[in-house]
């Protein structure tokens, strides 16, 4: 519980600071603050356990199928990684502060920072691989927001998408290799995944997922050839590189390096691939790092060549490697984000990042300068600060791995000492533009000392590069132990931090790597007007953007070629895709007709179904004729009653005709408003593909049709027949069905077509339709509106039909018929008034309001389903009994008659409001004409 | 028997889709009611045909099966709801731009 609520508290948290924002904002930085320290706190509280070698795991099931927990881990390794994304985010909560101007909303930022904050505390904590990629993406996410937080600035804005597209296609490579790794080790848990290294190296899935895996982390990690997006993503605020770019976001990529150590490290491929890159990486930053004029670019340079190396020694796939990565993690965290603050400040004091610009600083603000170049200095490697001591580390793998690289074996510790040389070169690069090198010139302000709380995040890291540099064994010992120990998943190699181990080849690449990066730093002038003319320009993000440009415009031109705007033709599209679809797999199985043969045939039978086809096509043909085709419609209909009846199914026979003669009333009114005839807008070549298409829509619904009857089946039939009279207390199993077995359906079909007419009312609200004064042929339309026979014959008609309508509702649960039919006849009864007598006076003493009815329906269908509830039984289920009525007989009184009648009454409401608002728009259109 | 009905949804079908694929909305409208015909006869008889065998339980049976024709049922009264929710869209359309073309645009 304790390590879901460390990160669920600042995800949550989240949204805390932008409601304190309107207090103050330094409501909002507290708000900010409190949340991040009490997650560091609950951190602290498990801290003994996992130093005392336990590994603390907990977990829920979230979607068990998929294999997603939501579980987690705390061991070493998280503990280290917790520790920097909480300890430096509460440093850069402090910094922010006072870094953000008054005009940039301060809310908004500790926001997306606490969001950000809480992914990678998701990413770290994981004890499930997926769950992990779940909160890497967030990560992406997160990390998007926070670059184009200065959203006005376009530079911000691309630079967010190309961070954003980069590694959140680098996730989505994650996706599948941990997909991959999860079935070849039999589970997404981590601890099964990092205990089963052997069979994983084994299994021939082993190299695509190892490069997907890998492909998610170098993206992450900035690592050659995705470095590009990292100097991009500079326009950020500086909190947020300070955060993301040098202890979090970045450091995700080496993190899923060492997590996944044991069970992918290693072998050929690990080797090549991960030292590879990371020395690529390493040696290519290093050097394009000093010649950057922006301070935050050097910066970002250095950063992705410091993960190189992390990357390399990792590569490696030795036990002193890892720990000396595990080591470079913790020491490059530290100087790094106090860099980037100092950068933050200067940029803020004197009002550039540019190199050559600025000099001459040490006089304006010796503090911050004394603390930047401390922590140059260890950027550098240079001895009694931290990053000597994990430098002298790599430098001795280095040395160490000759022996197994045969010939080149001197290649690996020159490169190394090479990458050293740049290094020390633009550390010092820094210290010297910036705070010495003469006086700044053309500087927007003079600058000053910033406030103190605002040098109190670097003076607090940079005592940590000291101490852990002075005192290894007294400060990072015991942390860097487990956190190697989660690493190698075993026994750690004997190791020493101590400062001095003689005069030995690790200190003479340092020294070195000083003397070297000195002397580069002298000569920086020719070297740099050499790199500036034959250096090829690889700008990544100017590829990026062209490629999404054509990518954009490509995806224009297909669009505007599909998508024209003709409904037809997509339907056209549509219905040609289904069927080709759908013959797949006939062709495949060779045939559509199964093992049974057809019934025989009777004379009645064919006759009607040749009726049928023959009242389809004429529709068809005569659809131009509109009141023609209506009718040859309406009588298909009719014939489809009387095959359901034909074939044992009289309910729906008796809803078919009901339903046809309402349907019938409604398109007539619909055709009464709109063109009785149709121009003729298709030519030949359209008609000719429009049939097609249709007639191959046709063979494939035959013969699906066919394909199905010719088959033998099993039905779930036997389980309603059997149930229905015991359990349901009604014969009719097709309304016991519909009422009480799948009770709950019906609900939510007659709130459908609550929600359908609904949705017509609102449509015809204000619509006035003017229906046109004459017919087609330029006849007037007969000045009698209400005939007197139909008006006559109507109004006694009303009685007998609601009596109908009765008969047909009560014996619905044995016999055909039920809710739905006899709502259909009281609707058609209460029409043929409307017909009749006209709107105004069957409004007039009907009373009947339609919306009403349909709410009453849904009311009572959904309170006897609750009513279940008051004796014990779930939803919707339903008891009856007998009861003995004069002159009806014996009647089955089962609380699902009360869910019918809910059924009856929203049928009638949504018929009488479709009809009723449809007549009043005509009328409206008549009266206004 | 079957091959007959079979057929019979055929033509249904094919009718349906032509007019569905017409430009002006009543054929539409029209289309959509002969396809929902089909599909009603077609899910009805995915419990096979049965003659005289209508499932009121009086006495052992046979009885066809019930479970498509509650399904159908339903349908047959969704189905009003749609084709009500068509029309009065075709309308709306007509009040509003004067002409019935589903693309809402003469000249197509």
């Amino acid at each position: 519980m304790t390590l879901a609520l460390i990160v669920l508290l600042p995800l949550l948290g989240a949204l805390l600071p932008s409601r304190l924002e309107r207090h103050s904002r330094s409501v909002s930085a507290w708000g900010a603050a409190v949340v991040a320290g009490l997650a560091a706190l609950l951190l602290l509280s498990q801290t003994p356990a996992v130093l005392a070698g336990q590994v603390l795991v907990a977990g829920w099931p979230w979607l068990p199928a998929a294999g997603l927990a939501l579980a987690f881990r705390l061991d070493g390794l998280g503990l280290l990684f917790a520790g920097l994304v909480l300890g430096i985010g509460l440093l850069v909560i402090l910094y922010a502060r006072y870094y953000l101007s008054p005009r940039d909303p301060m809310g908004r930022f500790y926001a997306f920072l606490l969001l950000f904050m809480g992914a990678m505390l998701g990413v770290v904590l994981a004890e499930n691989l997926l769950l992990l990629v779940v909160f890497w993406e967030l990560t992406s996410l997160s990390s998007f927001l926070l670059i184009g937080y200065w959203k006005h600035q376009q530079q911000a804005r691309q630079g967010a998408r190309l961070a954003l597209t980069v590694t959140a296609a680098g996730g989505l490579c994650l996706l599948a290799g941990v997909l991959l790794l999860g079935r070849i080790a039999g589970s997404f848990e981590l601890s099964t995944v990092l205990a089963s290294g052997a069979r994983i190296q084994a299994d021939p899935r082993y190299p695509a997922a190892l490069v997907l895996i890998l492909l998610g982390a170098f993206t992450k990690s900035a690592q050659f050839p995705f470095h590009f997006w990292l100097p991009h993503a500079m326009a950020a605020p500086t909190p947020v590189s300070a955060y993301l770019h040098s202890a979090t976001m970045v450091k995700a990529g080496v993190f899923l390096l060492a997590r996944l150590y044991p069970a992918l490290a290693g072998t050929e491929l690990w080797f090549w691939l991960v030292a590879g890159t990371g020395l690529a990486t390493l040696l290519l930053s290093a050097a394009v790092a000093l010649f950057k004029h922006d301070l935050k670019g050097l910066l970002a340079y250095s950063t992705t060549s410091h993960l190189g190396l992390i990357t390399l020694l990792f590569g490696l796939g030795t036990p002193l490697g890892a720990v000396a990565g595990t080591f470079h993690i913790i020491n490059h965290a530290t100087f790094k984000a106090s860099l980037f603050m100092a950068a933050g400040i200067i940029d803020h004091e004197a009002g550039t990042r540019d190199m050559r610009r600025l000099a001459g600083l040490w006089r304006f603000m010796p503090q911050t300068a004394a603390l930047a170049m401390v922590a140059a200095a260890a950027m550098a490697g240079v001895p009694l600060l931290n990053g000597f001591l994990s430098k002298e580390m790599f430098f001795a793998e280095t040395v160490d791995f000759t022996a197994r690289l045969g010939l080149l074996g001197w290649l690996l510790p020159a490169l190394a000492t090479l990458a050293g040389v740049f290094s020390v070169a633009y550390s010092l690069r820094f210290i010297h533009d910036v705070f010495f090198n003469g006086e700044p010139h053309g500087l927007p302000r003079t600058p000053h000392e910033p406030p103190a709380w605002m040098k109190l995040p670097i003076g607090i890291l940079v005592a940590l590069c000291l101490a852990v540099g002075t005192v290894p064994a007294l400060t990072v010992a015991p942390l860097l132990a487990i956190a190697a120990g989660a690493v190698l998943g075993g026994e750690l190699p004997a190791y020493s931090l101590a400062i001095w181990h003689g005069v030995n080849a690790p200190l003479l690449m340092s020294l070195t790597a000083l003397a070297g990066g000195v002397l580069v730093y002298a000569i920086r002038a020719p070297l740099t007007r050499f790199h500036d003319s034959h250096w090829i320009r690889l700008d990544g993000r100017r590829g990026f953007e062209r490629a999404l440009r054509t990518l954009s415009l490509a995806c224009e031109r297909l669009t505007a070629r599909l998508e024209n705007g003709s409904l037809p033709r997509y339907a056209a599209i549509t219905v040609a895709a289904a069927v080709a679809l759908g013959a797949l797999p006939f062709v495949r199985a060779g045939g559509l007709g199964g093992p049974l043969a057809s019934a025989p045939l009777d004379a009645a039978t064919a006759g009607g179904a040749l009726l049928l086809m023959l009242t389809a096509l004429a529709t068809t043909l005569l659809q131009r004729l509109r009141l023609l085709a209506l009718i040859f419609a309406g009588a298909a209909g009719l014939l489809v009653a009387l095959a359901f009846a034909r074939f044992s199914g009289l309910d729906l026979a008796l809803t078919q005709i009901a339903v046809e003669a309402v349907t019938l009333v409604l398109l007539l009114l619909a055709l009464h408003l709109l063109p009785a005839r149709a121009p003729i807008d298709t030519r030949g070549p359209r008609r000719l593909r429009d049939g097609l298409v249709a007639t191959a829509a046709g063979i494939g619904a035959g013969g699906l049709c066919w394909a199905v009857l010719s088959r033998p089946y099993t039905s779930i039939a036997p389980y309603f027949l059997e149930n229905a009279v015991p359990g349901g207390g009604g014969a009719n199993a097709v309304n016991v069905i519909l009422v009480d077995f799948r009770g709950f359906d019906t609900l939510g079909e007659i709130t459908v077509l609550g929600i359908a007419a609904l949705g017509i009312a609102a449509l015809l609200e204000g619509l006035r339709l003017a229906p046109p004064a004459c017919d087609p042929d330029g006849r007037p339309w007969s000045a009698d509106r209400h005939p007197l026979i139909l008006a006559t014959i109507a109004r006694p008609l009303l009685p007998l039909a609601l009596l109908v309508a009765a008969f047909v509702f009560l014996r619905g649960h044995n016999l055909p018929g039920g809710g739905f039919v006899a709502a259909l006849i009281t609707a058609l009864a209460l029409v043929v008034q409307y017909l009749a007598g006209g709107l105004v006076w069957t409004d007039a003493r009907l009373h009947l309001r339609a919306p009403a009815l349909i709410a009453a329906g849904l009311a009572v269908a959904g309170l006897t389903g609750l009513a279940s509830f008051a004796f014990g039984h779930p939803f919707l289920s339903s008891s009856f009994a007998h009861v003995e009525l004069p002159l009806l007989g014996e009647l089955e009184l089962a609380s699902a008659m009360g869910f019918d009648l809910g059924v009856y009454l929203t049928v009638v409401g949504v018929v009488l409001l479709i009809l009723g608002r449809l007549g009043r728009s005509a009328q409206a259109g008549t009266e206004t004409t | 028997m079957e091959m007959l009905f079979s057929l019979t949804v055929g033509v249904l079908s094919a009718c349906g889709v032509f007019l569905v694929l017409r430009a002006r909305t009543f054929a539409v409208v029209l289309g959509l009611t002969l396809l929902s015909y089909a599909v009603n006869l077609f899910l009805f008889a995915a419990g096979r045909l049965a003659s005289g065998a209508a499932p009121i339980i009086r006495g052992p049976g046979p009885y066809a099966d019930p479970l498509p024709q509650a399904l159908v049922l339903t349908a047959i009264v969704i189905g009003f709801g749609m084709t009500a929710f068509l029309v009065v869209l075709a309308l709306r359309l007509r009040a509003e731009t004067g002409h019935d073309h589903v693309d809402a645009r003469e000249d197509a």
